[in-house]
């Protein structure tokens, strides 16, 4: 039937092994130079005008203390988890909900949004001691802080995300006669979750940072627990190791949320 | 088959700066299993025609009839092809060629059955369970056009389909659509600004003025079928595309 030769197109082969490393390294070289550079730096700094150990540890003293507290950090690291996942997981189920709540309705969205902003604008650490005032020293407290600290990028995002779904594709739907949920299910939803994963990497981001908060304010375990008797006790070299964890534990989540995006939104990118 | 008519469209938006009239009182007949061309200068309102016809938007004044039958401001009625193939980047050929089935609820596995049958004749053979990412732009036209058939609407609207492919490959699918229409059984509107393009498929052509549109002209294509690429050269090809042309010049009507 179709006498127009089909335009040759190669079926996607794996990169060569050799051109794969360079590509590799050409991404993640010149960072980890400059963070081994910046770490030597840092030990000359301290051993050159012989900075009290207090005052700013080395590098070097601060690996030692951490394979040293390894077994009592591996406990208050699976604590703040425990407050980290839930206060995430409450997060993503509301903010999403309210997206999609508020894109439905334009009445609502005036009447909420603003309170959303604001709501972003209250410092943290003034409402948590609050809520731990108010709902006691157990879980919800601290759930609820990570939650709070999180859900709003998410719910912006999923807003835009309904937003941008694009006018050709929605207008061809809409001829069809789809109904508001088949549009959405159809179409906006799909057509969102690049935004809304934007939106759950700013909020995971934020979301160990928020529990270790939380834990800082009235908590029994967890990492900001430790932060907290580690100043008491001018153990800097284990602030550093508490501040080193959270931050190689965030980038764990950004990483398994990177990897879930593109397993989930496995069309983008592909042209 | 059906019948396609429009009586006394008129369409005007406001604007910040004042009201813009798009569409004066326009009234077309398209018979049952004609294909009919509607060209007009960029701007003149083809897109809003449709979206009236396509039931997305309503005409201030006017009706659209199928059949005799008002459907004015009902969706659904005519398969539609937007300008840009408007695939879904997340199905397969196949699942975006029965999207209208998924939306209005009819047997899914037998369209898919039937898309996959049609593959052939599309020229998809072997990609329908490729994403559209992967196919050329001739090859995303006639899956989207694969899609407007399995609409199962006796209407068609082609919004420009070739607009965006370069001039070769308009040219290929031009001619592939000759081949297949024989076949299709369907009435057709083709939006165009193409002039070329509308002699070669049509079997009859609407020309429209400037904003706000009314009908400048409207002639048959008296040339013979099976048409080819080849007719370019004919004489009355030639005759008909300078009295088209001088009409969208002056866009007066007077020709």
């Amino acid at each position: 039937m179709s006498n127009e030769a089909s335009p040759p197109i190669s079926t996607p082969t794996t990169i060569a092994p050799r051109l794969a490393w360079r590509v590799r390294m050409a991404a993640y070289g010149p960072p980890a130079l400059l963070v081994i550079g910046l770490l030597l730096f840092w030990e000359a700094v301290v051993w050159y005008w012989a900075i009290p150990v207090w005052l700013l540890p080395p590098p070097s003293r601060i690996v030692a203390t951490l394979l040293d507290s390894l077994p009592t950090l591996t406990g208050h690291t699976l604590s703040t988890l425990t407050v980290t996942i839930p206060g995430f997981a409450l997060a993503l189920v509301v903010g999403f909900s309210l997206g999609v709540a508020l894109d439905a309705s334009p009445l609502l969205r005036r009447a909420i949004y603003p309170l959303l902003v604001t709501s972003q604008t209250v410092p943290i650490v003034a409402i948590a001691p609050l809520l731990v005032v108010g709902f006691g020293f157990g879980l919800f407290p601290k759930v609820l802080v990570v939650a709070l600290v999180t859900f709003f990028p998410i719910v912006v995002n999923t807003i835009d995300g309904l937003q941008s779904a694009d006018r050709d594709q929605r207008r061809l739907l809409e001829a069809m006669g789809a109904s508001y949920w088949q549009l959405l299910r159809l179409l906006r939803l799909r057509a969102a979750l690049p935004a809304i994963f934007t939106g759950i990497k700013v909020a995971i981001t934020y979301s160990v940072i928020g529990a270790v908060l939380a834990e800082w304010i009235g908590a029994s375990a967890g990492l900001g627990v430790y932060i907290a008797r580690s100043l008491r006790a001018f153990r800097t070299d284990q602030v550093f190791v508490a501040a080193l964890v959270t931050s190689l534990l965030t980038i764990a989540l950004f990483t398994l949320v990177s990897l879930l995006e593109r397993w989930i939104v496995f069309w983008k990118g592909e042209r | 088959m059906a019948t396609l008519e429009l009586r006394s469209i008129s369409k005007t938006f406001s604007t910040a700066t004042g009201s813009v009239p798009v569409l004066d009182r326009l009234n077309m007949r398209i018979a049952n299993g004609e294909f009919v061309a509607v060209i007009g200068p960029s701007g003149s309102g083809k897109t809003t025609l449709f979206n009236i016809i396509a039931g997305l938007e309503l005409p201030d004044t006017g009706a659209v009839l199928i059949d005799e039958v008002e459907v004015t401001g009902q969706r659904g009625q005519v398969a539609y092809m937007p300008q840009r193939d408007a695939l879904l980047p997340w199905l397969s050929v196949i699942e975006n060629a029965v999207l209208a089935t998924v939306v209005q609820g009819g047997d899914v596995s037998a369209a898919r059955r039937e898309a996959r049958a049609l593959l052939a004749d599309f020229g998809l053979e072997g990609w329908g369970d490729v994403r559209p990412a992967l196919l050329s732009g001739g090859m995303r036209q006639r899956a989207a056009f694969l899609r407007t058939v399995l609409w199962h609407r006796p209407i068609m609207l082609l919004d420009e389909p070739f607009g965006a492919l370069d001039a070769l490959t308009r040219a290929q699918l031009q001619q592939w659509l000759l081949g297949l229409w024989d076949r299709l059984d369907r009435t057709v509107v083709l939006v165009t600004h193409d002039i070329d393009e509308a002699i070669i498929l049509a079997d009859r052509i609407y020309v429209l003025t400037a904003r706000p549109a009314r009908i400048a002209l409207e002639v048959p294509v008296e040339l013979p079928r099976p048409r080819s690429y080849t007719l370019v050269t004919d004489p009355a090809f030639a005759r008909l595309k300078r009295q088209l042309q001088q009409v969208l010049v002056d866009g007066s009507g007077q020709s």
